[in-house]
C-alpha cells in the first residue's frame, strides 16, 4: 500500500472529523444544555459556506470573506434564537422537529431564491493550493490548514468550558435553570449566546469547505444527519464526546470509502467486492453508531445530569 | 363507555364515505386526476396511521418511517427485478423485512434515553436510503419502474380501480386496527408508558416491551402504504422516500392530532391538498409550507381533532 | 423479609446515603425520619429498584435483589408510592386505576385479551377497579379526569393504584405530603389496616402519623442512620432529639 495514499487519506478523514466537530460542538451542547432538537442546525453550515462564497467571489479575497462569514452567522444565529428557538424550549420534542425542519425549508428556499439551485464554487488563493513536503510525502495544505484550524477551536472550546465562568456553567449543568438564576446569570442571553456560537462554528465549517466541495443547497441537510450520528456515539451534551466521535467517525467514512474494496476483496470475488463497496462504505457510519449503541446506550462520553 | 359522536368522528365517516363513493363519481365523468389524490391521501393516511401508533401512542418521535416506505416499496422493486409479479409475495416481504428492520433497529434505540430516540431512527432510515441509493442494479438514485404491479390472481394491482378499493380496504382495516389497540390492554399499557414510564416500571411493567411491539406495528403499516405507493406511481426513486418525508409524516400527524384514530387522516388530507394547491402556486412553495409547520409547532396543541371537538365543547378522549 | 445490608450510594463525592442497614417485617410498619436532604428518597429509590447503590445488598426473601429491575421487584410483591404525585394526568380515574389492573388474571395471556379484547368490557378488571374507587369514595364519577381531583384524593387513588398489584411489601414515600389533617387522619387509618398483611416502609414527616403507626423507627441524618428501635426509645434517644425531633 502506498504510503503517500494513505497519509492523503489519513488527512481527509482528519479534515473531515474536524469538520464534523465543528458541526457537532453546536449541536451537542444545544441538546445537552437547552433540551432543544435543532435539526435545522445544518443550515448554519450552508449560510456560512454561501456567505464565504458570494464575498469571495465578489471582492476576490478568500480569506477575509471567511473570516467575515463568521459574525454574520453569529448573527444570523442570535437572530433566529431571538425570534424563534426561544419560544419553543418550553415546547415538546416533537414541536421542535417540526420547527427546525419547517425552519429548514425557509433557509432552503430563501437561498434557492437568493442564489440561484445552481451552487457557488470558490477558488482557493495561490498560497493556499500548493502541498506541504514533508520528506518524499506531499499533503494538501488547505486540507491541513482545516485541521489546525478546527484543532485550534476544539483547543480554545476546552479552555474555555474549563476556565471561564460560562463554561462553569455549563459543566455544572446549566441545564437547570433556576440553579443557574439563581447564580445571577441571565439564562435568556446564556441560551442565546450558547445557540449563536454553536452555529458560528457550523458556519465557519461550511465556510471551510466551500473552496473543496463548494456551496450548495443541500450540504446542511447531509452533514446534520451525520453530525447527529456524531453527537449520538459521542453523548448527548459532551463536547469531549462529540470531537472523539467526530474524528472518529471522519476517520472511519474516509478510509472506509477509500479502502472498502480492497477489505472486501479479501472475502468475497472482485466481482462482489466492487458492486457491495459503496454501499457499505456508506452504510458503515450507521453500523458503527448501532453498535455503540447496542453496547453504550447513552454514547460514549455522556454528560451527566 | 358509551359517549355520543364527537365532531371528529363523524367528519371521519365522512370523509371514508366519500372516498368509497369517488369511483362512482369518476366513472360519472369526474377528472380522473381527483382519483389518483385520493389514492395518494389514502396511502399517506395508512404511513401516518402507522407513524402515529409509535410517535402518537406510543410518544417516541420516529425521525425515520421513510425508511419503511422504501422497504415496502423495494418489496416491490426487487422482486421486478426478477420478473416475479405475485401480489403475495410482494406484500409479504413488505410485511417481513418491515418487521425485521423495525425489530432490530428498535431494540438499540429504545433504549436510549431522552431525545436520542428520534436522532438514531433519523440515521438508521438514512442507512437505508444509501443501501438503495448505492443499488446500482436498481437504479440506484436513478430509480427503478414497476412494470410488474402486484398480481393477487384474482386482481392486479396495477389497474386503477382496484388499487383504489385495496387501498381503502387497507386504510380502514389499520384504523379499526388503532381503534381496538387503543382499546385493549395493550393500548393501556402503551398510554401509561407514554405518561409516566417510572410509575409503570414500579407497578410491573416494561416500558420498553410495549414500545417495541408498537414500534414493529408501526414499521409494518408504514412498510405496507410503501407497498401500495410502488403500485400506485409505478417508478420510485430513493429520494421520494428520503428523511424530508419522514418530517412529512411527522407533520401529517401532528397537524391531524396525535394520539387519535382519524388524526392522521386529516393530517394526511391536509398535507396532500396543501401540497397540490402551493405547488401549483409557486416554485418555491416550500418556504411558505414551512412558515406553516413553524406555526403548526407554535400553535397547535393536539391539532385539528382537538380544534374539532373542543368547538363543540365536548373534551376529546385520549 | 425485605433486608437492607449497608448501601452505599455517592453523587460526585458526596454520600447521600453511607452505610445505611435497615428490615423490613410481614405485619410490621417500619417508618423512616429524617431531616430534609437526609438521603431518605434516595434510599427508597435504591431499595425500589430505580437507583444501583455504589455497595451494600439488598435481599428479599433471601435473595439477592440488588440488581433486579423495579418491575421485576414488583411482580415479586413490591409495591412503591412515589413522593410527588405520578398519576397518569390526562386519563381519567377510571383509567387510572384500570392500568395497574391490567395485569390481572384471569383471563390469561393470549392475544386476543391483550391486543384485542376492549378493556371497559373486561368484567374482572372493571368489577375490581369500580370495587377500589368505591373505597376511595370516588365511585360516582370514574370518567373525570384525574387532575379535578383534591390533592388528598389523588394521593389516596396513587395509594389504590399502588395497592392494584397486590404487593406484599410497601414503600411509602410519604404519603401524606400536601394533605389536611383530616385527609392524613384517613391515609392513618388506611395504613393501619394495611398492616394486617402488609410489610410496610414509610418515609413520612408527619410525626404524629410516625408515632401512631409505627412499630419501629429508624432515623436517617446526612445519610446515616444515627437511631433505630421503638418509637418510644426513638422519643428518648437524646441524638436524635438533638438532630432532628427538636425541629417539630
Amino acid at each position: 500500500m502506498d504510503t503517500q495514499l494513505i497519509l492523503v487519506q489519513l488527512v481527509n478523514g482528519l479534515q473531515l472529523g474536524v469538520l464534523l466537530f465543528l458541526v457537532a460542538a453546536g449541536l451537542t451542547l444545544i441538546f445537552g444544555i437547552m433540551d432543544f432538537v435543532n435539526l435545522a442546525h445544518g443550515a448554519f453550515y450552508m449560510v456560512g459556506a454561501y456567505i464565504c462564497a458570494l464575498l469571495a467571489a465578489r471582492t476576490g479575497y478568500f480569506l477575509p470573506s471567511l473570516l467575515l462569514s463568521l459574525p454574520l452567522v453569529f448573527v444570523l444565529g442570535l437572530v433566529v434564537e431571538k425570534y424563534l428557538v426561544s419560544h419553543l424550549y418550553k415546547m415538546s420534542h416533537l414541536d421542535h422537529v417540526l420547527a427546525t425542519f419547517g425552519l429548514i425549508l425557509v433557509f432552503d428556499t430563501l437561498t434557492h431564491y437568493l442564489a440561484g439551485p445552481d451552487g457557488e464554487a470558490v477558488l482557493l488563493p495561490d498560497y493556499l493550493n500548493g502541498a506541504i513536503n514533508l520528506g518524499n510525502i506531499q499533503l494538501p495544505v488547505y486540507r491541513v490548514l482545516i485541521i489546525f484550524v478546527g484543532l485550534s477551536v476544539a483547543a480554545a472550546l476546552a479552555w474555555a468550558v474549563n476556565k471561564t465562568r460560562a463554561g462553569m456553567l455549563l459543566r455544572a449543568g446549566a441545564s437547570d435553570r433556576e440553579m443557574t438564576s439563581a447564580l445571577g446569570v441571565n439564562i435568556d442571553k446564556l441560551y442565546r449566546l450558547i445557540f449563536a456560537v454553536g452555529a458560528m462554528l457550523a458556519g465557519l465549517a461550511g465556510a471551510l469547505i466551500a473552496p473543496i466541495s463548494g456551496a450548495n443547497i443541500a450540504m446542511g441537510n447531509e452533514i446534520i444527519i451525520i453530525a447527529l450520528v456524531v453527537v449520538v456515539i459521542g453523548g448527548i451534551g459532551s463536547i469531549k464526546g462529540a470531537f472523539l466521535g467526530a474524528l472518529f467517525v471522519g476517520l472511519v467514512d474516509t478510509m472506509g470509502r477509500a479502502y472498502m474494496d480492497d477489505v472486501l476483496k479479501l472475502f468475497i470475488s472482485p466481482v462482489a467486492a466492487e458492486s457491495a463497496a459503496p454501499a457499505l462504505s456508506a452504510m458503515i457510519v450507521y453500523i458503527i453508531m448501532a453498535m455503540v449503541l447496542a453496547f453504550r446506550p447513552n454514547g460514549l462520553f455522556p454528560a451527566n445530569k | 363507555m358509551k359517549r355520543s359522536l364527537k365532531p371528529s368522528q363523524v367528519l371521519l365517516a365522512l370523509l371514508l364515505l366519500c372516498l368509497a363513493l369517488l369511483p362512482l363519481a369518476s366513472y360519472l365523468g369526474l377528472n380522473a386526476f381527483y382519483l389518483d389524490l385520493a389514492i395518494r391521501l389514502m396511502i399517506f393516511a395508512i404511513a401516518a396511521t402507522g407513524l402515529n401508533l409509535i410517535l402518537g401512542y406510543g410518544g417516541l418521535i420516529s425521525l425515520g418511517h421513510a425508511a419503511y416506505l422504501l422497504i415496502g416499496a423495494y418489496s416491490v422493486a426487487i422482486p421486478n427485478y426478477y420478473d416475479v409479479d405475485n401480489g403475495w409475495i410482494h406484500l409479504g416481504l413488505a410485511i417481513g423485512c418491515s418487521a425485521l428492520f423495525a425489530l432490530l433497529t428498535g431494540a438499540v434505540s429504545l433504549r436510549t434515553r431522552g431525545g436520542g430516540f428520534i436522532m438514531i431512527t433519523l440515521a438508521f432510515a438514512q442507512m437505508i436510503y444509501f443501501l438503495f441509493v448505492s443499488m446500482e442494479t436498481l437504479g440506484g438514485s436513478d430509480g427503478i419502474s414497476i412494470s410488474f404491479t402486484s398480481n393477487f390472481g384474482l386482481f392486479n394491482l396495477g389497474d386503477t380501480l382496484y388499487l383504489y378499493y385495496f387501498t381503502l380496504a387497507m386504510l380502514l382495516f389499520f384504523l379499526w386496527l388503532i381503534y381496538r389497540l387503543n382499546r385493549a390492554r395493550f393500548g393501556y399499557a402503551l398510554t401509561g408508558s407514554r405518561l409516566r414510564p417510572q410509575r409503570m416500571h414500579s407497578l410491573g411493567y416494561s416500558p420498553y416491551r410495549f414500545q417495541l411491539i408498537a414500534y414493529i406495528i408501526s414499521g409494518v403499516i408504514t412498510g405496507i402504504a410503501g407497498f401500495l405507493l410502488a403500485n400506485f406511481v409505478q417508478f420510485i426513486t430513493p429520494e421520494m422516500m428520503d428523511w424530508f418525508r419522514s418530517a412529512e409524516l411527522i407533520f401529517m400527524v401532528a397537524l391531524g392530532g396525535a394520539a387519535t384514530v382519524s388524526g392522521p387522516v386529516f393530517g394526511a388530507f391536509s398535507f396532500v391538498i396543501l401540497e397540490h394547491f402551493m405547488s401549483e402556486w409557486t416554485l418555491y412553495w416550500h418556504l411558505p409550507f414551512g412558515l406553516i409547520l413553524i406555526a403548526v409547532a407554535i400553535l397547535s396543541k393536539g391539532g385539528l381533532v382537538k380544534l374539532l371537538d373542543t368547538h363543540a365543547g365536548r373534551n376529546p378522549d385520549a | 423479609m425485605l433486608e437492607v445490608k449497608q448501601i452505599s450510594k455517592q453523587f460526585g463525592g458526596l454520600y447521600a446515603n453511607r452505610d445505611v442497614s435497615l428490615n423490613l417485617k410481614m405485619q410490621q410498619i417500619h417508618a423512616l425520619i429524617g431531616p430534609n436532604g437526609a438521603g431518605k428518597s434516595t434510599l427508597i429509590a435504591q431499595i425500589a429498584g430505580e437507583l444501583k447503590p455504589d455497595s451494600g445488598r439488598i435481599e428479599f426473601g433471601g435473595r439477592d435483589i440488588t440488581h433486579d429491575t423495579p418491575e421485576r421487584r414488583n411482580r415479586m410483591g413490591m409495591g412503591r408510592m412515589f413522593q410527588t404525585t405520578a398519576l397518569f394526568n390526562e386519563l381519567s380515574v377510571l383509567d387510572n386505576i384500570r392500568i395497574p389492573l391490567l395485569r390481572m388474571k384471569p383471563p390469561q395471556f393470549s392475544i386476543r385479551n391483550w391486543f384485542y379484547k376492549a378493556v371497559e368490557n373486561d368484567l374482572n378488571i372493571n368489577a375490581t377497579a369500580l370495587g377500589m374507587l368505591e373505597r376511595l369514595g370516588l365511585e360516582h364519577h370514574p370518567e373525570q379526569r384525574v387532575a379535578t381531583l383534591s390533592h388528598g384524593e389523588q394521593r389516596q387513588l396513587e395509594m389504590a393504584m399502588t395497592l392494584a398489584t397486590f404487593p406484599g411489601y410497601l414503600l411509602l414515600d410519604e404519603p401524606m405530603a400536601g394533605m389536611s389533617s383530616a385527609e392524613s387522619m384517613r391515609m392513618t387509618r388506611l395504613i393501619h389496616r394495611l398492616k394486617q398483611d402488609h410489610a410496610i416502609l414509610l418515609v413520612e414527616h408527619d410525626m404524629r402519623a410516625v408515632f401512631d403507626l409505627a412499630d419501629k423507627i429508624s432515623v436517617l441524618v446526612e445519610g446515616s442512620i444515627i437511631a433505630s428501635g421503638t418509637p418510644a426509645e426513638i422519643r428518648s434517644n437524646l441524638a436524635v432529639q438533638a438532630a432532628y425531633l427538636g425541629e417539630d
